[in-house]
């Protein structure tokens, strides 16, 4: 400390008699062993005082308070400053642990596309932030059943993701793809309403394929309508099934229908990430996908949603404001 | 404590009483002009969490000698709402209302030291201490 006063004070010496860049520089280079010796802004101010008193003897009273007035306003400042990069240093410690709970839950909800006899699978899931609040969950345990989840939580970020662990496992407790849509519902619906805090809803749609006879059978809770397009007569349906968010009230009932697939019927699952535009208010999102989807028709199903995906960023300005899932399912 | 010079904490001027008594006992002591503005900083911070947060309370500054050492130390008594988690408090951003000033925190780095106890619904006694180096 000793030694850095009389080094501050030559230096501030030579550039009062000699105000050039030079002197500047070697102020400037000061700071490296200041802060290295742990100097504070307000001790250096001081420490400029006393300089000041040594090189310039009778100085003003008025100088000399000034001085004093700034190491006091210092002293408060060196003090935010440092809660400031404190509170820095801390959120690099979220930003770290957000990326291993981002890939935890990877791991976790990694969904395997299964490849049933005469269907074609194809599914895209982005997520707007680090964690998925949108989940696909498939099952195809033998030849005769092949089933589909797909879900989406209110809410992003952490809290759905953790909400969305327990909907996996909800699901995995199934075990079996041939269990009814409207009985799976009712399940997770009992599952939710007893274990997530009130503000937590999920949003699902379900349907389980019957690969024997080729009939869909679905049940929705408060999902966005999937699109089944009939390829005979070239027209779109909503697959629309009423019934209340999971998670809002304990023993609700879901209705389920049967529709039958021919070939090249397809079927396209989205989360409402998909149709949702937030900068472009009359925009009938719907539609716009239904004659995308058309035009695309003679495409696999990856190549489809992988066109679609492209022409709905596009649209967003290659921005996602939600959580993106598609899922499509083509008969061949 | 009785003996030692209190400040009674009710109004904002006495938050600046309370500055005043520690920096003239940090004087006396020998602390230097930069420890004096510290020590009167860490006195503010708690007489403002008595004011913003208590309605009322004291500070009381004492000297203190250890093997030979100088010190000050700073006690900021209150019958306010009391704080649930003492040791949460000492971390940076644990309440926001530390906009008004630097916190509990900003206070630990001006001191050498930092005591808090805490019940909630009775009361708040932070003790604070630097030595003479």
């Amino acid at each position: 400390m000793k030694e850095l006063k009389v080094q501050y004070e030559k230096v501030l010496s030579d550039y009062l008699l000699n105000q050039n860049e030079s002197n500047l520089y070697i102020g400037q280079n000061l700071v490296r062993q200041l802060m290295k010796n742990n100097i504070s802004p307000e001790d250096l101010v001081s420490i400029h005082k006393q300089s000041m008193e040594n090189i310039v003897p009778n100085l003003p009273e008025e100088v000399l308070n000034s001085f004093d007035f700034l190491i006091e306003v210092m002293v408060h400042f060196g003090l935010k400053l440092k809660e400031h990069q404190s509170l820095l240093l801390k959120q690099e410690e979220i930003r770290i642990e957000m990326e291993i709970a981002a890939k935890i839950q990877n791991l976790l909800l990694e969904t395997k596309i299964p490849k049933p006899n005469g269907l074609d699978i194809g599914m895209v899931s982005v997520p707007v932030r680090k964690m998925n609040g949108d989940y696909v969950h498939f099952m195809h345990d033998d030849e005769k059943y092949f089933s589909v989840a797909i879900t989406d939580v209110v809410g992003k970020g952490v809290p759905a993701a953790l909400c969305m662990s327990m909907v996996k496992y909800g699901l995995d407790t199934l075990e079996y793809a041939n269990s009814n849509p409207s009985y799976v519902l009712e399940v997770l619906n009992r599952i939710i309403e007893k274990s997530v805090d009130d503000s937590m809803f999920v949003s699902m749609f379900y349907g389980r394929y019957d690969l024997e006879n080729d009939i869909f059978t679905f049940g929705s809770a408060g999902h966005e309508p999937a699109l089944y397009y009939n390829s005979k007569e070239q027209t779109f349906t909503d697959l629309d099934s009423k019934g209340l968010l999971l998670g809002v009230l304990p023993e609700i009932k879901y209705s389920q229908t049967d529709i039958h697939l021919s070939e090249n019927d397809f079927i396209i699952m989205v989360t409402d990430g998909v149709t949702e535009f937030r900068n472009m208010k009359n925009f009938d999102s719907r539609t716009y996908i239904k004659e995308l989807a058309k035009s695309l028709r003679h495409l696999s199903a990856q190549e489809m949603y992988d066109k679609i995906f492209e022409n709905l960023n596009k649209l967003n300005n290659f921005r996602l404001t939600d959580d993106f899932t598609i899922v499509i399912i083509k008969k061949y | 404590m009785r003996n030692h010079p209190t400040v009674k904490i009710v109004t904002e001027l006495d938050i600046v009483a309370a500055r005043r008594l520690s920096r003239n006992m940090a004087k006396e002591i020998g602390f230097g002009v930069v420890d004096q503005a510290r020590i009167a900083t860490a006195t503010s911070e708690l007489a403002k969490n008595i004011y913003l947060y208590a309605t009322t309370g004291e500070i009381v500054v004492e000297k203190i000698e250890k093997n030979g050492q100088k010190g000050i130390a700073i006690t900021a008594i209150d019958n306010g709402p009391g704080i649930a988690n003492p040791h949460k408090i000492l971390e940076d951003g644990y309440t926001k209302s530390t906009s008004q000033g630097a916190g509990l925190p900003g206070v630990k780095r001006l001191m050498d030291s930092i005591q808090i106890n805490s019940e909630l619904g009775k009361g708040t006694v932070v003790r604070i201490e630097k030595w003479l180096k």
